[in-house]
């Protein structure tokens, strides 16, 4: 095909520019209505502070330029809404579009945190139904709504407990994490100040709790537990776990990504647990959005009640609700306002439509996982054999053998219309297949995808470079990350100012 | 339940397929004691319709009908109906973070617009994808200037927004960090001689907002000089983001930490916004947060990448540069939209509109006798006013003329009782800033 020419293919193969590149001086895709009120000099008014000539290299396109431009790009991306998203500890589940319309109604998406509270009545009657929600779901007595996201969830719980044990006279020096733990964990403990302790998994799957037992000293603060663990598989000697910490006086900290396999069925705070996060973006509903935004609730036992981030929320006389910002104990802060409320109303919003009926989710998801589970086994190898909840980790131990590896077969499962399961994870299985399908998978769904990974199977079998090479159907191939990182281009800039360097 | 793919007779299919008799036997390994026997206590099922008639109600039980004149770090602006129409699209809505990049070059793309538009913005020469607000960002750039200068002592002006200041203080608390507040001088920006006071060998980084919390454009060219003397890192934090239309950017700072929400984001009543992590190419190695880099596919073409990842809490664990995992990215591409739709004339014009409306408004609130601006500093569309009265008293007043008067500073600065920030953007027009002009005099010449 002739290079020259740039529009030679339909769009979603064609190369869309950036859209600094189709800018021309003089068009504009936005107009304001007319000043209507004596214009400034705005020399006079800024002094050396004026910028005069506008942002330089500053994007000048019209409406229907940026309409076309950002739509091409979107042709790009997968999405759940194009299909399964297999992601391991991910849960990408359908999202509910009433809850984005209920985001933006005026009344709602036009409220300024610091309006008068007698003018966010309703505002706040959306935070207190969604607490005492979330604290049904989760067994516990007390929640705060602030973080912006589970790793600033994690972070505020490790602090509750920081605070707790300051209180007590000691904060302790460590942190225990299993080896089987997200990333987050282990970098949220050192910015709450403790040292990270791995403890290993036994040979099933589960925390050693024999290990454990001597491991808790009475320098350690807390346990961060992920149940069901990042294996699928829940941890079923937790109560055993919680009291071993409570015994000495250190608590037991639960991450709450795989709550998608407990909602409904049964509650974090009757198994001992003393603090966890929810992630409202996996379990929840609200959309990953490319990532982000999501929302960290924390939700917490009576003891750690004292510590929670300011502002709290508390019901005055004659049902008034009000938000507090004075409390002695409290943590501080950890994000400005009251935290990502859009976020919260729609989790909210998913709630209010399932009700009690939320179980059916939790038991849909936990079927699909186990369904697909039966029928891969002895296709893909499977490294721990306890029953699966809503997720199960194969490994690529029988691909290898031909060269093929888990990202391999990730790659090529785009080619069958997927977007890949998670490959970098849990650490503790070399070469992980981690498949979540979460409840929003037909039946049908689920076919297809067994269907394309028996059939990828054979073909590590058959014609593994078939599956070394992939993805072959996508508009770019696999990129090149070592040049990426090695010379880092990380924004675009003018031609004439590269020339201009070169002179 | 309309959300869930499933018959009756499938699950009992699927069931069968898995070899178990019940959906109970599949929740076997959770011992029995702890299973709950009763369904959860949860308002609903409700129809859409309901879930929509539920949120309407709440609506109403807000600020509907009254004009407001706050800010304060969440401010007003005309959005165009675009940016909600394109990050609606289910393409960008429902897609995971672009780990695999083959299949999420839209998103990619974008945050590498995102990032270059940020650049641009703020006289930097890299920004990452997000951080979750302006507060958390301020909090990870002056952890990023511990990180280059090894040092723990931490100078913070007052006039940050009290919020940012108390975000820091939580994070440093266990971070080894010693924060030290610098107050304001007259002008309503830092107090420079104070500043110089206390800067010594030991300093990690100053921190400034600019504007500040009081509206007042903070001097950052000129404290960059005696920052950089002593070894120690400017960190300029911007929470009206729309200033950048008509300010000159902070490119003497070493790190920007920003926040994107005046760029077509809802205020949503307090988020979710977007926060931004800006800095030099030089320490690109220790910024906090994703970021999206070009490189080519195997065809040679051009493509997008997340890249640095070795920063990061999924790579580096407990030596990651933050545990920042989950950020904004969908509030980054409403900002990319916006800002394109913008565009370089569009921004600026936006700017100016916000400057003219501002000092108009102050000129009408200092013919009120008793009224007078309270900083001399240069000021965007913000300004502190010091009132004959208490601000809690004038503001219950204004209420009674549907007006959300201007934030009272009392609160966070016990020394301005009698002190309101004034906000005043592009969407408040002539007639309202007079009708508050109006009602604030006849409550201020009604008897005590």
């Amino acid at each position: 095909m002739n290079e020259r020419i740039k529009k030679a293919s339909r769009h979603t193969n064609q190369s869309e520019g950036l859209i600094f590149e189709k800018s021309s001086p003089g068009k504009r895709a936005f107009e304001l209505p007319p000043l209507d009120v004596p214009d400034v000099d705005a020399a006079k008014a800024l002094g050396t502070y004026h910028r005069k000539d506008g942002v330089d290299g500053f994007p000048e396109v019209s409406e229907i330029e940026v309409i076309r431009h950002f739509t091409r790009l979107s042709t790009w991306n997968y999405a759940i809404d194009l299909g399964m998203y297999p992601l391991g500890s991910c849960t990408m589940k359908y999202n509910p579009r009433v809850n984005e319309f209920v985001a933006r109604l005026e009344g709602i998406a036009t409220e300024h945190p610091y309006q008068p509270q007698a003018l966010s009545q309703g505002c706040l009657k959306i935070l207190r139904l969604l607490e005492k929600c979330l604290l049904e779901i989760t067994g516990m007595d007390a929640i705060t709504l602030q973080p912006a996201a589970g790793a600033q969830g994690e972070l505020t719980g490790l602090l509750l407990i920081r605070a707790h044990l300051e209180k007590q006279g000691n904060p302790r020096k460590k942190v225990l994490i299993p080896d089987s733990a997200h990333g987050t964990n282990p970098a949220t403990a050192v910015i709450a100040g403790y040292e990270v302790e791995n403890i290993k998994s036994e040979s099933r799957g589960q925390v050693d709790v024999e290990k454990l037992r001597e491991q808790v000293t009475e320098d350690v603060a807390a346990l961060m537990i992920t149940n069901p663990s990042t294996l699928g598989i829940f941890e079923q000697r937790i109560p055993e776990i919680a009291e071993i910490l409570h015994t000495k006086g250190a608590l037991l900290y639960m991450d709450g990504a795989n709550m998608n396999a407990l909602t409904g069925i049964t509650r974090p705070g009757d198994l001992g647990v003393d603090v966890m996060h929810l992630n409202l973006h996996k379990t929840f509903s609200t959309p990953h959005g490319g990532g982000g935004p999501g929302a960290g609730p924390v939700a917490m036992k009576k003891i750690l009640e004292p510590y929670r981030p300011v502002p709290i929320l508390v019901e005055k006389d004659g049902g008034r609700l009000a938000l507090e910002t004075v409390r002695p104990n409290s943590i501080g802060r950890v994000k400005a306002f009251v935290g990502n409320f859009g976020v919260l109303l729609r989790a909210l919003a998913y709630i209010l439509a399932y009700g009690p009926g939320v179980r059916q989710a939790t038991e849909d998801a936990v079927l699909n996982a186990n369904y697909i589970r039966k029928r891969l086994e002895g296709v893909y190898d499977l490294p721990f054999s306890l029953p699966s909840m809503h997720e199960v980790v194969f490994s690529d131990a029988v691909q290898k053998k031909n060269g093929v590896n888990t990202m391999d077969i990730a790659k090529r499962l785009i080619d069958y219309g997927f977007h890949p399961y998670t490959t970098a994870f849990p650490l503790i299985v070399p070469g992980a297949l981690m498949i979540e399908p979460t409840e929003s998978e037909s039946r049908e769904e689920c076919d297809l995808f067994i269907d394309a990974m028996r059939s990828i199977a054979e073909e590590a079998a058959k014609t593994p470079d078939v599956v070394k090479t992939a993805p072959h159907t996508t508009r770019i191939g696999r990129l090149n990350e070592t040049v990426a990182a090695r010379k880092p281009v990380l924004r675009w800039k003018p031609a004439t100012s590269k020339s201009e360097a070169a002179d | 339940m309309r959300y869930l793919p499933k018959s009756l007779a499938e699950r009992n299919e699927m069931l069968a397929a898995v070899g178990v008799k019940s959906i109970d036997e599949l929740f076997s390994s959770i011992p029995e004691k702890y299973r709950l026997k009763q369904p959860l206590k949860l308002p609903g099922p409700m129809s859409e319709s309901e879930v929509i008639q539920y949120f309407k109600e709440r609506a109403g039980e807000n600020a509907g009908g009254y004009t407001s004149f706050l800010g304060a770090g969440v401010y007003n602006h005309l959005r165009s109906v675009v940016t909600d129409a394109i990050i609606q699209r289910g393409e960008f809505l429902t897609s995971y973070t672009p780990y695999q990049a083959e299949i999420a070059q839209g998103t990619l793309q974008a945050i590498f617009e995102f990032q270059t538009l940020m650049c641009q913005l703020t006289g930097q020469e890299v920004a990452n994808a997000s951080m979750y607000d302006g507060s958390t960002a301020t909090t990870e750039a002056v952890l990023m200037a511990e990180r280059l200068t090894g040092r723990r002592r931490v100078l913070v002006a007052r006039s940050v927004h009290p919020e940012y200041r108390e975000v820091l203080n939580t994070y440093a608390k266990n971070s080894g960090l010693h924060i030290e507040e610098i107050g304001y001088a007259a002008e309503g920006s830092i107090d420079k001689k104070f500043l110089h006071a206390s800067l010594k060998d030991d300093v990690a980084a100053v921190v400034v907002q600019s504007p500040n919390f009081f509206g007042v454009i903070e001097p950052v060219a000129d404290l960059a000089a005696p920052t950089h003397a002593s070894g120690a890192k400017l960190v300029v934090a911007i929470a009206e983001a729309i200033s950048l239309g008509l300010l000159r950017p902070p490119a003497e700072a070493d790190i920007v930490a920003m926040e994107a929400q005046s760029f077509g984001l809802p205020p949503s009543y307090g988020g979710p916004f977007a926060g931004v992590v800006a800095s030099r190419d030089e320490y690109v190695r220790q910024m906090p947060g994703r970021l999206a880099g070009e490189t080519t596919d195997s065809n040679g073409h051009r493509g997008f990448v997340l890249t640095l990842a070795t920063r990061e809490q999924h790579i580096r664990r407990e030596r990651a540069t933050s545990n920042i995992c989950t950020n904004q990215a969908l509030c980054a591409l409403a900002a990319t939209v916006h800002l394109t739709l913008l565009g370089k004339e569009g921004l600026r014009e936006m700017a100016q509109q916000n400057l003219a409306k501002a000092q108009y408004a102050l000129s009408q609130l200092e013919k009120i006798p008793g009224v007078q601006r309270k900083f001399s500093g240069a000021f965007f569309n913000e300004f502190a006013v010091e009132l004959p009265r208490s601000v809690k008293m004038v503001n219950a007043a204004l209420l009674r003329d549907k007006i959300v008067g201007p934030l009272a500073l009392g609160t966070s600065y016990p020394e301005l009782t009698k002190h309101a920030l004034v906000c005043v953007t592009e969407t408040t027009n002539k007639a309202e800033i007079d009708r508050f002009a109006a009602a604030l005099r006849n409550t201020l010449e009604q008897p005590l």
